[in-house]
């Protein structure tokens, strides 16, 4: 079979299996080296609900896609154009997600009756010609990597488990990619394992690439071209949201020159941060697992009053809980981050799907005239800058900050060009007044709001002379004390606004990222639906629509120059994976009317769906929908 | 070399605003006798307190203080505690506070040890809500809420915290400063979590629920001052408790030469939780009141301490974030 060289310079890639094959595993393998071949890619695992699902069902498939590409990639494909699928589970639930013409590897070796059975299959797929729109390749992988480890004494189940490199063994000499790397990893990953694991392991990967290659030359595997994609000049590391965010944090407390304290509370999808934090201890980093989501926000807040800077994190549920200490650190004006990695709700919802569907909770959420500024992450990458942009404000305006990331971003992954720590300003905060011995004086002193920030001199018990005391009862605008007093109240509630707004300040004005500065139409995203958008405006520009990409980083305050900015297009189209809620805000703050593009289904937006939604909305066609 | 503070300096120009006659005064003027005592320093001293008529004494106290939300207090304290371990904090909670909404809260924070002092003011009311019933209210307690009288039973907080695997248990009365000051001491000594019911007296809504033992004409025959070592005597040495060995239970005995010798009397033995447990569950009214610190288990570390020994590196920046960056798989791209 010919050389392929896909039209758009791009391949979608899944691999799917029980939990127990190792398709993860075998996914972030193949990204490495498609990253190492200096090709670009983006990759999203779709773990099952279920910790340890019976085997065989298709409630216990795992997959991993991964998009890779000669040229920017954004997100981790619309449709899949090959699929490995280990057993009939994996099929069934995948080949929904397929366009028509992909290729299907199947492991022919699980295709049998008892496993039909547990997939709820009645008849054979191969037989039943609903695979007749797609070129399928059968191999017994299982039957194939037993052979190829036996000389390396592996218990069966064992031997069983080295399918996963057989398999990458194929996939990589489909993609032409170096089995070097790889085999370093694993001789790495396996040093603590008997000596058999690595050998096994390595014969298998071995195996599957001579097996890939033998067969081409009966023409039935292809092989695809995806050459360099291209970046710029550098350092870069395969890295997800979690880790990134996480990264961040530490990177935040090194600039400020304060540790961080960090609490939580498992939750779904947030636990990944907790996991990596607690493995960052040499930069400046712990983790304390609070009894519950309460308890996690009010240690963080503790731990802020400290001195130290307190982050906490969760999900939607999980922040409902924090909401009311929140609150208490917006009236005291101490730091705090909070992080929320949203996901599907109503209540516990979709825990494992991802949404955009906490602004509303972020922006809105609490009792009382409470602002807290609010920032979302765009994707993977993008997460290291923006937990160190939270922790800034947090700190120079002595303020809660909220992060907004979410399922899909704290899973996903891609390259990322390593930053220089030496580009990064120091963070900074209200240095504690000197002691003085009028009481007065001194609490006044420790009230002391800087005039552009508004924020307060961080004064942490231990500092000496400073003694002072602090409540969630309103307090006088100037000495801290406990003020019922009328107009004290309507000043201190201008002045938590203020604050919020002042954040405005020191935000950079709202970047066009592509198209023109004024227009027909903008397509406005915020989160994680950046990569989407991306791709969708980019392939609308090129088939000559004239569309605007406008991201929000900052959606609390918005940043000055936005209102002007959408002011010149016709059209602000809003895709959105919630019902509408920057929508809501845009018209509050700006009242601006924007055209929505909703989709709640625990799926990221396809690039296809979003192009299709641009060029409805493109004045023209408007127009002709109106004859 | 400065002059020694005294409790005046350990007050506030905050005017005070409990209820006239209201038992936090007691305590408050016990306290800030208690930490000039001990020559705290005002520095270093934190009073975290959640909501309710108690949570008002940071505001009162010339420290640290901060005045959170209901029930959370052992959580900000905790948070507090670990980012500085070097902090001497007090907690102050109420019966509504810290066994009701913020149960959870008191039971984590004693089972884990963290060190501080947790003052928890028990006056089986609700007070600053106006009265009614608390989860410390005796069965029957008429209130706003219960006007037919409450039909839940009570928690005791002395057995909630041994239940929650507290190491040190202590009871004292408001205004009974003699005994309350050397308990608090002996709180403020404790490397973890030093657990002291107060029996407070709210004037208003539930005035002298506590005369049984409190009152000072029978306070001899009605309160049981235990010390480790010392035979669990009261009534001036007259009576005394003794174990009966075949049910297992504690027996009030006459000593002397109307009764037993006083041998015979069971000798307080504060790190012994199994005696800790038969004397909070005294059953109040025909037993008298166990008061001071009724167990201690000094050996246990402290979570603050444990929770850094435990830090990869003991809490001391070794690392850059540069070098983290490129732990793994880094390529350049040229």
């Amino acid at each position: 079979m010919a050389k392929i060289t896909p039209e758009d310079s791009a391949v979608v890639v899944r691999f799917a299996g029980d939990s127990g094959d190792g398709v993860q595993l075998l996914g972030s393998q193949f990204a490495e080296s498609t990253a190492l071949a200096g090709a670009d890619f983006a990759t999203f695992p779709d773990f099952p609900a279920e910790i340890r699902a019976p085997v065989g069902t298709t409630f216990g498939v795992s997959a991993f896609q991964i998009n890779l590409g000669a040229r920017r990639i954004s997100t981790a494909g619309d449709q899949p154009d090959v699929l490995v699928a280990f057993n009939p589970a994996a099929l069934k639930v995948n080949l929904p997600l397929l366009q028509k013409g992909a290729l299907i590897i199947l492991n022919t070796g699980a295709f049998n009756a008892r496993n039909f059975a547990k997939a709820d299959i009645a008849a054979d797929p191969r037989e039943t010609g609903e695979l007749d729109d797609f070129q399928v390749i059968e191999i017994d992988i299982s039957a194939q990597t037993l052979e190829a480890v036996k000389p390396h004494g592996l218990s069966k189940s064992d031997a069983e488990q080295c399918k996963n490199f057989w398999a990458l063994g194929a996939v990589l000499w489909m993609f032409g990619r170096d089995r070097g790397p790889i085999k370093d990893w694993a001789t790495n990953k396996f040093a603590k394992k008997a000596p058999e694991v690595l050998t096994g392991n390595i014969a298998a990967l071995d195996a599957g690439h001579a097996y890939a290659e033998t067969a081409e030359l009966s023409a039935e595997i292809p092989q695809f071209v995806i050459g360099e994609a291209p970046m710029e000049a550098g350092e870069y590391r395969s890295i997800t949201g979690a880790e990134a965010i996480s990264l961040g944090l530490a990177a935040a407390g090194e600039l400020a020159g304060k540790d961080i304290l960090f609490c939580g509370y498992p939750i779904t999808p947030a636990s990944s941060i907790l996991h990596h934090l607690s493995r960052m201890g040499d930069l400046g980093v712990a983790t304390f697992q609070a009894e519950d989501e309460i308890a996690a926000c009010c240690a963080a807040i503790g731990a802020s009053y400290g001195g130290k800077i307190g982050v906490t994190s969760s999900s939607g549920p999980g922040i409902a809980l924090k909401t009311e200490a929140i609150g208490l650190a917006v009236q005291t004006e101490l730091p705090l981050v909070v992080i929320n990695s949203q996901r599907g709700g109503p209540s516990t919802g979709l825990p494992t799907k991802t949404e955009q569907s906490d602004l509303y909770q972020a922006v809105y959420g609490r009792n009382a005239d409470t602002p807290v500024p609010v920032l979302a992450t765009a994707g993977p990458g993008d997460c290291f800058d923006a937990a160190i942009e939270a922790t800034r404000v947090a700190l120079r305006h002595m303020s809660p900050v909220f992060l907004l990331t979410d399922g899909y971003i704290a899973n996903a992954a891609g390259p990322w060009s390593l930053p220089d720590m030496n580009d990064y300003e120091p963070i900074l905060h209200g240095a504690p007044p000197k002691p003085v011995d009028d009481p007065v004086a001194l609490k006044k002193a420790i009230w002391d709001r800087s005039g552009e920030s508004l924020g307060r001199p961080w004064v942490a018990p231990g500092m000496k002379g400073l003694a002072h005391r602090i409540g969630g009862l309103e307090k006088d605008v100037e000495t801290g004390d406990i003020s019922y007093d009328a107009a004290n109240h309507q000043k201190m509630s201008e002045l938590r606004a203020a604050k919020v707004a002042a954040v405005a300040k020191f935000i950079p004005d709202q970047h066009v990222e592509q198209g023109p500065l004024k227009g027909p139409l903008a397509v406005v995203g915020w989160g994680s639906t950046h990569g989407a958008i991306y791709r969708a405006v980019s392939v609308a520009r090129a088939e000559g629509h004239d569309v605007a990409q406008i991201h929000l980083r900052w959606l609390n305050p918005l940043p000055k120059n936005l209102k002007e900015l959408l002011a010149g297009y016709d059209r602000v189209l809003l895709p959105e994976m919630n019902m509408g809620q920057c929508a809501t805000l845009l018209r509050d703050k700006l009242g601006l009317d924007v055209v929505q593009f909703n989709k709640v289904s625990g799926q990221p937006f396809k690039v296809s769906e979003l192009v299709a939604a641009i060029k409805d909305s493109m004045p023209a066609a408007q127009a002709k929908a109106a004859e | 070399m400065t002059k020694p503070l005294t409790a005046k300096d350990f007050a506030t120009d905050q005017e005070v605003r409990w209820c006239p006659g209201c038992g936090d005064y007691a305590i408050l003027k016990c306290v800030q006798k208690t930490l000039a005592d001990v020559e705290a320093n005002p520095d270093e001293t934190v009073f975290v307190s959640g909501i309710g008529c108690s949570s008002r004494f940071p505001y009162y106290m010339n420290a640290y203080g901060f005045h959170t939300i209901h029930g959370r207090a052992p959580a900000f304290a905790t948070g507090l505690k670990l980012a500085n371990p070097e902090l001497d904090v007090w907690l102050v909670t109420g019966d509504g506070d810290g066994l009701s909404i913020g149960g959870n809260h008191l039971l984590h924070v004693l089972r884990r040890n963290v060190n501080m002092q947790i003052m928890l003011f028990n006056n089986e009311i609700y007070g600053l809500t106006k009265g009614q019933y608390s989860p410390t209210s005796r069965p029957g307690t008429r209130s706003p809420s219960t006007p037919a009288g409450s039909v839940d039973a009570p928690v005791s907080p002395c057995q909630f915290a041994l239940g929650a695997n507290a190491k040190f248990i202590a009871r004292g009365i408001d205004t009974d400063a003699k005994n309350l000051s050397p308990v608090l001491k002996a709180a403020r000594d404790f490397q973890g979590a030093a657990f002291v019911e107060i029996f407070q007296n709210c004037i208003v809504y539930n005035k002298d629920v506590f005369d049984g033992f409190v009152a000072k004409k029978t306070a001899a025959d009605t309160q049981l001052h235990v010390e480790h070592g010392k035979p669990l005597l009261f009534a001036k040495g007259t009576k005394g408790l003794k174990l009966n060995t075949q049910t297992l239970t504690l027996e009030i005995v006459n000593v002397g030469e109307e009764g037993v010798p006083e041998s015979e009397i069971l000798v307080h033995d504060e790190t012994n939780r199994t005696m800790a447990q038969m004397l909070i569950n005294l059953p109040m009214g025909d037993f008298p009141m166990p008061l001071g610190v009724i167990y201690r288990e000094p050996s246990a570390p402290s979570y603050d301490a444990a929770f850094w020994a435990h830090h990869a590196t003991q809490g001391k920046r070794t690392g850059k974030v540069a070098d983290a960056l490129r732990k793994g798989s880094v390529w350049r791209k040229s």
